[in-house]
């Protein structure tokens, strides 16, 4: 591919597809590079979403991402689901490569990778990762029926995990480190009424305890220091996101915490023709409506700088 | 050549017995990520398939195969040789990531 883009986007989920939809109608034929693996984003390995507007009832996480995808095509955006790898964004002219060693050179460039789970940061966590530590319950709550699992954290997807795993599970403990939960008040509401769900509170995970598979946590109480162990068969890891931002590491401006830095309520980043949008900028909302709207204001931002 | 799927009837056959490396992706239609690493997978049997045999196990309809090789996580893709597990790789990756994983088998 020789010729220059417009305008290239990198990664999908809401903010990226939004940003092709927008771009799409603006004639700018955007090529989207949705990942090899992360095609559709978080949403994908979550279940029912019910606070996107205009779905009554909800919808599930992978049908919406679908639906803005198939919409992002239906006016003309151009879809590869690979990974892209390096990127050369200072010049006007920016250069991009992909992970099958494809170059594609563009005017503009829209950021759009999202975040990442995050880890405790233990050895055995590490160890044991997916010997019974996981950070998706949709995917592997079904290989713990009738066992007791734990979940570590406090906010909305810690509780939808928790929700979720309650399908399968004999039990669900959920791990917090503080004495009250972040999530939302209709999320923590239900996880709490569930009675199947048990809160062990002001507790943090010191170690993930198992030879070949998780047997146990070994906890931590975080007001008298007082150490125990507590059998559990799986650990549910659902402690936030970082966002994903090492490929444009040194390149474009980035805050202490790795969030890719804009240009007031704008999505200009701190190089000309390059915009940002969704959770790799948001520490704030996060939520897929937030994610999408910036999508859109980072097409709406690349087609006025295309323009001039 | 393409993927194919094997059951309890097949699996003796088709992995335990096979004579060249077998690669049991164990994956199932309601997980994200196994719907991601499934096209990569097709790919990857399409280039290396006379070095390396990649079959799909289905976890819901074969969670006895699933249970008895441990399997909690999704996708694991577990190389047979001899009828042993040697390598097994947990989630999905993209593409150099995977081919980097089975490197010892399809050089």
């Amino acid at each position: 591919m020789s010729d220059v883009r417009n305008v290239v986007i990198v990664g999908s989920g809401p903010a990226g597809y939004t940003a092709a939809i927008y771009a799409a109608r603006a004639q700018l034929e955007p090529l989207i590079y949705e990942g090899s693996v992360t095609a559709g984003g978080a949403l994908m390995n979550t279940t029912e979403v019910e606070n996107f507007p205009g779905f009554t009832d909800g919808v599930m996480g992978p049908d919406l991402m679908d639906n803005m995808r198939k919409q992002a095509k239906r006016f003309g955006a151009e879809l590869i689901t690979d990974d892209i790898v390096e990127m050369d964004l200072s010049g006007d002219i920016k250069i991009l490569k992909d992970g099958s060693g494809n170059t594609v050179k563009a005017k503009s460039v829209i950021l759009a990778m999202g975040s990442a789970y995050k880890e405790i940061g233990l050895a055995n966590e590490k160890r044991l990762s997916g010997r019974g530590v996981s950070w998706c319950a949709t995917c592997d709550g079904f290989f713990f029926r009738e066992q007791e699992v734990a979940v570590v954290g406090g906010g909305d997807s810690a509780m939808e995990e928790a929700n979720f795993l309650t399908k399968f599970a004999s039990k669900v403990v959920v791990i917090h480190r503080r004495d009250s939960l972040r999530a939302s008040k209709i999320m923590a509401e239900r996880a709490q009424a569930n009675p199947k769900i048990e809160f062990v509170w002001n507790t943090e995970v010191v170690d993930v305890l198992g030879d070949q598979k998780v047997s146990g946590l070994k906890l931590r109480n975080l007001i008298d220091g007082t150490e125990s162990e507590r059998s559990f068969t799986g650990l549910f890891v659902a402690i936030g996101h970082d966002p994903r931002s090492e490929l444009v590491k040194g390149k474009v401006d980035l805050d202490t915490e790795g969030y890719v830095t804009v240009d007031g309520r704008s999505t200009r980043t701190n190089l000309t023709g390059v915009f940002a949008c969704g959770d790799l900028v948001d520490h704030t909302y996060r939520q897929a409506i937030t994610a999408a709207g910036s999508g859109c204001q980072a097409a709406l931002d690349a087609e006025r700088f295309l323009s001039h | 050549m393409a993927t194919t799927p094997v059951t309890t009837a097949t699996f003796e056959a088709e992995v335990l017995k096979s004579t060249t490396p077998v690669l049991v992706d164990f994956w199932a239609e309601w997980c994200g990520p196994c719907r991601a690493v499934g096209p990569i997978l097709e790919e990857i049997s399409n280039e290396y398939g006379s070095k390396i045999k990649i079959v799909k196990l289905n976890t819901d309809e074969e969670p006895a195969i699933a249970m008895k090789y441990g399997i909690v996580s999704i996708p694991t893709m577990n190389v047979f040789v001899n009828g042993e597990v040697v390598k097994s790789i947990v989630g999905a990756k993209p593409k150099p990531a995977l081919l980097k994983d089975l490197e010892a088998f399809i050089a």
